[in-house]
């Protein structure tokens, strides 16, 4: 039943009207009186000894107030890790310090290691040009099995083999995987890469540091996915100012998709150098430094196994994989090759052993970390290709392999051989709705058509599952996060009504400000247009963890419900002192306090004003005012899952592959906005193809980025992609919050990868080139076409 | 440093430029009309996409020296006289056609030229000229599906939210 508000409505979002006439506010749009501005030099080889850096004559030119090398900053740092992982043999994985700007060594191109203040943007970049480096260019390590390989090459002269730690999961059952290969009937093996993305927010990174002299206060305005986060990274561990004498800002961010989360070097500069000159220092960055230096994604190499009888039911599945890590550890890059990864290598079948290994490596590149999806992507993708190649090998419908090993609707909770619970499901729910999306007769009637045009036509399947709604902190603490993983919200009724919601989520794209609203109105049936979402300033919000890991509805969003119920009760207290009644005979029904069974009642607005004009209230049973503040932290990862198909053309002559139709089928459990929720999953699947067919983060063996601007980097445009389906009809609610909400950010980056790999290669097969039984992402004009001509 | 005169959504508009100042930059820093965004440096991405002389124009390609005396438009003359959403802006709401919202001041005005060209786009040709016009986070779906909607065609056939 549609609605015009409330949960479920595709209520049109309140955040269009100022992005569509100019009036969003982003970071680059903000400028405060008296600013100043700041322009980094970065390394422009990838691997290099510093000997000496000469500022004297950038310090003389025009405008310039200050420069920074990276010695300034040698008392501050480093900018930690989130997790800590401990390797197979019990060690603590190596941790370098990670500097504000890079001294004594540049590690990849684009690593910063000065900066120039100057009255204008240009002043700073013609002075940065002005620096004059002695730098001896040392041999890049780029190649992961290289860097494993060579011990005398090191990015870290502390560290001999590059190698940040070597995780197994679980170390416990790797006897008895290996034992179930010995003896299992068929064994398929793929060898894979995961290709090296850029996040690519269309928003380049920005930020502005400010300072107070008069009160030591600084205040920070940034692209931030998390701002109490980046508070509490900033102050407690690379800047070391109080907590509270630093407030971080996150205006409006132009999409973020992982890379927004991490703490970088230049937010430190532009703080200290407001500090240094009593002025505001502001820095934007160009496309050019957001490719160098912003996190990248993905980067895997992976040899996976899976062990099956000839039935193609699952018996066992283990991997290796090399998960480049960069040149430094980010913020979150040691989680995600691992728990955001191996935690999830039995996908949505009860393949009884598992085992996983990781070895994360340093590089002479640019830091790798959470990417949409981050570490699933690359699990999915993976089991996603195995599953298909045996299923070939076997001579299995990859259809009827996928349901034959599905964990059935009757078996939850279900516990993992990889760590998880998974609380509820239905595999075979989604993968029968796609069947019916896909209407494979149809499919015939166009491959037929195809191949009278000299085309190959094949269709691709994919089932995923995620762990998402990030995370219990219990769980995480045992695995090794440093931090908590809850969110919270506070509900502030204003005496007048109207309601301001204050929520440690972020949004970036994802239509809080609207959905959140939705929700708050439909529980307290007051107008959403009475209700503000207040998000991204840590002064006024309470400490929340951000927007990740399709985290915000279920981790947030149940603060906001529990914040919510908590002001509902209160109001109880009030309407019962209000209309002389016991506290357990009121009701709250359609926005009113009642008394049950009497028509005495109180409306919303009422209770409200009362709260703020306390006239004769019992002061010492009942406090005024009307504001509530939750902090949730959920009991088990929320876990979508869902059913792609992809139908794709490749052309034999050239090798170019045509998306002809995408397909989801997802459970999201409930569904807020289906608007929202439809506009998520097209995004992710873009990205998913996106990955699949165009871009790759190249480095070439000197560590120069080949892919560095829009030019090399090939992003999903609109003529790449067709329209695609979407349907999350198939709803199990998740067990354990109170919306019944999973998250649906990721989905259709997870999701997407392997379906169209897996088309492509179906395309191919179908079409006589029995050899292809693998290509690389992305599937580009050259790849395929050398794959069908090998 | 130059002094230009533009007229900007209907005013005439003056500042002082140097001669590699972009018209993007005129834009957001002397006229503070910072609904024009930046997203690259290499006239790729299409989010400060204006209307000079009535062409549509990447605004991080033309030095403002170089347009004294030219008409602009930017995504905020794009509302109706009495502050209400334009048409075209009305459908990118109707069809969920923005997230992040930092394409989208490129895309409402590369929409608006597309349609001064080709009132009635097929889906083809909506996909075709807005090749220019990178977003990261709609997968197009809905941004298509806007600009058809804004150009007055039936968009029921195309999977509904």
């Amino acid at each position: 039943m549609p609605k015009d508000g409330g949960i479920g409505a595709s209520t049109k979002r309140r955040e269009d009207v100022r992005f569509l006439t100019g009036a969003g506010r982003y970071t680059a749009d903000i400028d405060l009186r008296g600013q100043a501005y700041v322009q980094f030099l970065r390394s422009d080889v990838a691997h290099g000894r510093i000997n000496k850096i000469d500022t004297s004559a950038a310090e003389a030119m025009p405008g310039v107030l200050a420069v920074f090398t990276g010695e300034d900053f040698t008392g501050m740092g480093g900018n930690p890790a989130g997790w800590l992982i401990q390797s197979r043999n019990g060690e603590t994985m190596k941790e370098p310090k990670r500097p504000v700007l890079a001294h004594g060594k540049v590690r990849h191109v684009g690593d910063a290691y000065a900066a120039v203040v100057a009255e204008t943007p240009e002043q700073a970049r013609d002075a940065v040009e002005a620096i004059i480096s002695d730098i001896t260019e040392l041999p890049a390590i780029v190649d992961m099995a290289q860097a494993v390989a060579d011990k005398t090459n090191r990015v870290h002269d502390e560290i001999a083999d590059n190698v940040v730690f070597d995780w197994g999961w679980i170390e416990d059952n790797r006897a008895a995987v290996d034992a179930a290969f010995k003896t299992a009937p068929h064994v398929t093996t793929l060898e894979l890469t995961n290709n090296r993305l850029s996040p690519n927010a269309m928003e380049p990174r920005a930020s502005i540091g400010d300072y107070d002299a008069g009160t030591g206060d600084y205040k920070l305005y940034t692209t931030s996915q998390n701002p109490h986060l980046h508070r509490l990274l900033i102050a407690a561990f690379v800047m070391g100012i109080p907590e509270n004498k630093l407030t971080v800002i996150a205006p409006d961010v132009g999409g973020g998709f992982g890379s927004k989360i991490y703490h970088y070097g230049e937010e430190a500069v532009v703080l200290a150098a407001a500090k240094k000159l009593n002025r505001p220092v502001k820095w934007v960055a160009t496309r050019s430094e957001a490719f160098v230096s912003d996190a990248h994604g993905r980067d895997h190499v992976t040899k996976i196994q899976l062990a099956t009888d000839m039935q193609g039911n699952m018996l066992a599945l283990r991997t290796e994989t090399l998960a480049n890590v960069g040149a430094y550890l980010s913020n979150f890059s040691t989680a995600t090759p691992t728990f955001l990864h191996g935690t999830l290598m039995a996908g949505p079948y009860k393949t009884p052993l598992v085992y996983v290994n990781v070895k994360a490596v340093f590089t002479n590149t640019a830091p790798v970390d959470a990417y949409r999806g981050a570490g699933r992507p690359e699990a999915t993708y993976s089991i996603e290709r195995v599953v298909d190649k045996a299923a070939r090998e076997l001579g299995i419908d990859p259809f009827e392999m996928r349901r034959r090993n599905f964990i059935k609707p009757d078996q939850y909770p279900y516990t993992t051989p990889v760590g998880l619970v998974y609380d509820t499901g239905n595999y075979d729910a989604t993968l029968n709705k796609l069947v019916e999306m896909v209407d494979m007769k149809a499919f015939e009637t166009r491959r037929a058509a195809s191949a009278k045009a000299g085309k190959l036509r094949g269709i691709g399947l994919s089932t995923w599952i995620e762990a998402c709604g990030i995370a219990p902190s219990n769980l995480v603490g045992v695995l090794g996060s440093r931090v908590g993983l809850f969110d919270a919200a506070t509900v502030r009724v204003n005496a007048t009504g109207n309601i301001s919601v204050m929520v440690g989520a972020h949004s970036h794209g994802q239509s809080h400000e609207t959905v959140f609203a939705q929700i708050v109105s439909d529980k307290l049936g007051i107008p959403a247009s009475s209700i503000d979402i207040v998000h991204g300033d840590t002064s006024k919000i309470p400490f929340g963890m951000g927007s990740y890991g399709s985290r915000s509805l279920a981790v947030c969003g149940t603060a906001m419900v529990k914040a919510v119920d908590k002001i509902i009760a209160k109001g109880k207290k009030i309407a019962a002192h209000m209309l002389e009644a016991s506290e357990g005979d009121i009701v709250f029904e359609d926005g009113s306090f009642k008394v049950t069974g009497t028509d005495k009642a109180k409306t919303f607005g009422e209770i409200a004003f009362s709260a703020y004009v306390p006239h004769n209230y019992p002061l010492e049973t009942l406090e005024p005012g009307l504001e509530e503040t939750a902090f949730y932290d959920p009991s088990n990862f929320t876990y979508p899952a869902g059913a792609y198909a992809c139908e794709a053309e490749v052309d034999p002559e050239t090798g170019k592959v045509t998306i002809c139709n995408f397909w989801a089928a997802d459970d999201f459990g409930n569904i807020m906005n289906p608007m929202v929720v439809e506009g998520q999953v097209h995004g992710g699947v873009a990205q998913g193809i996106g990955q699949a067919l165009l871009e790759h983060a190249v480095y070439d063996a000197n560590g120069q980025l080949q892919t560095g601007s829009y030019m090399d980097y090939a992003m999903p445009r609109a003529d790449d992609v067709p329209f695609y389906e979407s349907d999350f009809s198939c709803i199990t609610p998740c067990t354990h919050n109170p919306l019944g909400v999973k998250g649906c950010g990721e989905a259709g980056a997870i999701g997407s990868p392997p379906a169209v790999v897996n088309a492509v290669i179906d395309a191919l097969q179908r079409g006589g080139h029995k050899n292809v039984i693998h290509i690389d992402m992305p599937l580009s004009p050259s790849r395929v076409w050398a794959a069908i001509n090998a | 440093m130059t002094k230009v005169t533009m007229t900007v959504n209907g005013r005439k508009m003056s500042g002082d430029v140097e001669s590699r100042t972009l018209l993007a930059q005129f834009l957001r820093e002397t006229l503070d009309l910072t609904g024009t965004h930046i997203g690259c440096d290499t006239s790729q991405c299409g989010a400060c996409v204006v209307h000079v002389n009535g062409a549509a124009v990447k605004s991080c390609t033309a030095f403002a020296v170089d347009l004294d005396g030219a008409e602009v438009r930017t995504v905020e003359g794009m509302a109706n006289a009495d502050g209400s959403l334009g048409v075209i802006q009305q459908a990118f709401q109707d069809h969920h056609g923005l997230q992040c919202g930092f394409c989208t001041p490129g895309m409402v005005m590369s929409t608006a030229a597309l349609l001064k060209e080709n009132p009635k786009p097929t889906e083809a040709e909506i996909r075709h000229y807005l090749e220019g016009n990178i977003c990261r986070c709609t997968g197009y779906h809905n941004i298509v599906k806007a600009v058809l909607a804004a150009s007055g065609q039936d968009v029921s056939a195309v999977a509904a939210e």
